[in-house]
């Protein structure tokens, strides 16, 4: 016998998934928001997105390196440029590049690197990082950019974002301030037809953009559609009966429609390592985030509460996985 | 269209050898029977070295109820009994015989006639089957008879054959059924009589559409037996799932077996062979045998006789090529890879697939990244990516609270792993250990 033969135990194919492929795909999904973000806020996205990529792929490979002392890389496989992209995605257009990079270290760095890098991150790190700047520089992550100035990047003209106008009828009381709001149509589509409003941050303008992308990642089945249909429909029932018990809450389509909410449930709260395991964990995970959404969005100091929602959920998800478990076979015994 | 309810993949076919009819195989100089061929206790060789056997003549007795008798395939002189490495990669005791001319027992049958009719009572077609050697022919190799036998207070209501053939790569069984239609139907109603039914199913994936209009064509002249198309799916063809599939009702966990919700499956490769034990007096010394593989240039399927070793198979069907990486006893997700080409062809072989070298290598794992995609596969509702990190960690009570006996190791997991992780490497340490921490219970109590 010349070759000696390879002895392993079955299964003896793979079916040729990968991490790679999977984080690859994600980024396919998220090409058509980023061409409306760039169609919309021009040189200033470009810079943003580039930047927080850049920074994410950095400290991703140097903490690696000098830190962890790891000799294989791991920027190639996708999931540093995935945090890049969404955490730009959840920044204003015209943020300086210095907070950018603070914003990445900090995504990469806490919400990452620190537990071990890809798939032990308790928390999404694009969130970690969003949080943070958040909450270390309100004034710059809460100035939002007009669409439509291509050119302009730190000097671009700011405005009220549509959730801001929603903030401002619930707290005054009076529902004809919602008036001041684009049509759902426009809203859907990402391009308010009145440009004195701000947009808000970079991925989330075109509802319609980032449901193409669900669509893409759902025929490629990167995901399954429990956890964002849960999120997308629990806010969607829950702020309907708000309008309908008091008009100073926004229609449900333009709740759908406005802020992080379908980026959040599409592309934040779907991503594999912090979300549960089991379908059935899926959708009570999707349901408490879309729960917690709305009650921030209405009684929160913030307009916004997606990142807080998916962060809190994040943090259930241990014991959503302790708690659900799949149906057995044999559990069934009849039909 | 049916197929079970819970997880389940869908590998790449690879049916390379379907449009084979079946060959047969020359004589081999000299054929090698291990003595444990079956799942229980192995048999007792009763030849000694010098004596002379003929085809059929048994060789070995059943070594207790769970077991079966082991017949020559050839007529000769026998060599010596020693041992032989086996599929398992263990060295086992087996019998060597030196082939002589073919000179068969003269109770057997050697013709071609369909004998339909069979007179015998339920008990004497099971002690024939018995007597027979004949065992389960999908691979796991049960002894047929312990199967027909229920335990005390079950009571079988159908049999199920398994046409199902989800392994990748394997056509044995396709054709059997294309070519040995008849034999196969009047093996089903043996099989019908002996448990005591009157319903019969055969369930086949609708990727085997002809084998699907011959069977349901005989079907009509046969009393009670009905064919049905399953949505091609893995693991179809485990027992549990093919229950499932075919009659909606989920055998539950282990001790719990398929009679306790009144299915008896058998495959359809026994059926034939309890059709040629009743109706032909042929004890099990023959099977069909796929050889098939990627770079192989002639993939067929061989009527063989036991104890001939794989090599001949393999250069019957073009030689074994260059660049082998892998040899694997059965199809690529739940066949074994063999330590040579020289280990014997027994009864629980269903198929050889060579591999090349790139196909052989397994990948490098990463890190899980908690896709849950294994979840979805599952295909008994268990999480593999918890059982595998809990048996590396070996936290037994865990892993057996967990439900790791139940899984059936048919590979799912790791198939759909993005990460490459060996996820049935260590479900498979963690339901061996788990197995030996449960019989020591029940031992000391």
């Amino acid at each position: 016998m010349a070759n000696k033969l390879i002895v392993s135990l079955s299964p003896h194919v793979h079916g040729g998934d990968s991490v790679k492929k999977n984080m690859y795909r994600v980024l396919i999904a998220l090409i058509p928001a980023l061409l409306v973000s760039l169609l919309a806020f021009g040189v200033g996205a470009a810079i943003v997105t580039i930047t927080s990529v850049a920074a994410c792929l950095f400290f991703e490979w140097s903490i690696s390196k000098f830190i962890l002392k790891r000799n294989e890389c791991t920027i190639c496989d996708g999931s540093a440029v995935i945090t890049g992209v969404l955490l730009a995605f959840n920044l204003p257009s015209n943020l300086p590049i210095w907070i950018i990079i603070i914003g990445a270290l900090v995504a990469i760095g806490i919400g990452k690197m620190t537990f071990g890098g890809l798939g032990n991150n308790p928390f999404n790190p694009a969130l970690v990082g969003r949080v943070f700047l958040l909450i270390s520089f309100p004034v710059q992550m809460t100035s939002w950019p007009k669409v439509g100035q291509l050119t302009s990047y730190i000097d671009a003209q700011t405005g009220a974002t549509p959730l801001a106008i929603m903030k401002e009828a619930i707290k005054t009381g009076d529902s004809s301030v919602l008036s001041k709001l684009p049509d759902s149509f426009s809203l859907f589509i990402g391009i308010p037809n009145d440009v004195t409003l701000g947009a808000g941050s970079l991925g989330e303008i075109s509802a319609a953009a980032l449901i193409i992308g669900l669509i893409y990642m759902l025929v490629s089945k990167v995901i399954t559609w429990h956890i964002p249909v849960s999120i997308l429909a629990t806010v969607f029932v829950m702020s309907g009966l708000m309008h309908i018990a008091n008009p100073i809450y926004a229609s449900p389509i333009t709740v759908l429609c406005t802020g992080g909410l379908m980026l959040g449930a599409i592309f934040m709260a779907t991503d594999y390592v912090t979300s549960p395991m089991t379908h059935k964990g899926m959708i009570i995970y999707g349901v408490a985030i879309g729960f917690l959404t709305v009650v921030i969005r209405a009684f929160g100091a913030y307009p916004e509460g997606m990142s807080f929602a998916i962060l809190i959920m994040n943090a259930f998800t241990p014991l959503i996985n302790t708690y659900c478990k799949p149906k057995r076979f044999g559990e069934v015994i009849k039909k | 269209m049916k197929t079970f309810r819970i997880g389940g993949v869908h590998p790449a076919e690879n049916k390379l050898s379907a449009d084979k009819s079946i060959e047969t195989l020359a004589l081999p100089m000299q054929a090698v029977f291990p003595l444990s061929q079956h799942i229980g206790a192995p048999a007792t060789a009763i030849v000694k070295k010098g004596d002379i056997v003929k085809v059929g003549t048994k060789i070995a007795e059943a070594g207790g109820f769970v077991s079966a008798p082991i017949f020559s395939s050839v007529s000769g002189k026998v060599n010596k009994v020693d041992t032989a490495v086996d599929a398992s990669g263990y060295r086992k005791p087996a019998i060597y015989i030196d082939v002589e001319g073919d000179e068969w027992e003269e109770s057997i049958d050697r013709t071609d006639t369909l004998v339909k009719e069979c007179d015998l009572a339920p008990e004497m077609i099971i002690e024939k089957i018995k007597d027979a050697g004949v065992v389960g022919m999908g691979g796991a190799c049960f002894p047929t008879h312990v199967k027909l036998t229920p335990p005390p207070g079950c009571k079988a209501e159908c049999v199920i054959i398994n046409g199902v053939e989800c392994e990748p790569y394997l056509t044995a069984d396709y054709r059997l059924m294309m070519e040995k239609a008849d034999q196969v139907m009047v093996g089903v109603t043996i099989l019908m009589k002996a448990a005591k039914v009157d319903k019969g199913y055969i369930g086949i994936e609708n990727n085997k559409p002809e084998a699907i209009k011959i069977l349901t064509q005989k079907a009509s002249e046969y009393q009670g037996i009905e064919v049905v198309p399953l949505k091609t799916k893995y693991p179809q063809g485990g027992e549990k799932q093919l229950i499932d599939a075919i009659l909606s009702r989920q055998v539950p966990a282990p001790p719990a077996i398929p009679i306790n919700v009144g299915a008896v499956v058998q495959n359809v490769g026994t059926a034939y062979a309890v059709y040629e034990a009743i109706q032909k007096n042929k004890p099990l010394f023959e099977r069909i045998v796929t050889v098939t593989g990627k770079s192989l240039s002639n993939p067929s399927n061989f009527l063989t006789r036991m104890g001939v070793p794989m090599s001949q198979l393999i250069d019957a069907a073009g030689g074994q090529p260059e660049d082998t990486g892998k040899v694997i006893g059965g199809g690529p997700m739940m066949g074994k890879s063999l330590m040579n080409t020289e280990i014997p062809i027994t009864k629980g072989s269903s198929g050889i697939l060579l591999m090349n070298n790139k196909e052989a290598k397994r990948l490098q794992p990463q890190p899980c990244i908690r896709c849950a995609k294994c979840v979805s596969a599952c295909c008994m509702g268990l999480e593999p990516y918890l059982l595998a990190t809990l048996s590396a960690n070996e936290d037994w009570e865990r892993v057996e609270k967990e439900g790791v006996s139940s899984c059936i190791e048919c590979g799912s997991c790791q198939f759909t792993c993005p990460s490459h992780r060996y996820l049935l490497d260590y479900i498979r340490l963690g339901k061996t250990t788990v197995g030996g921490i449960i019989r020591a219970r029940s031992t000391k109590k």
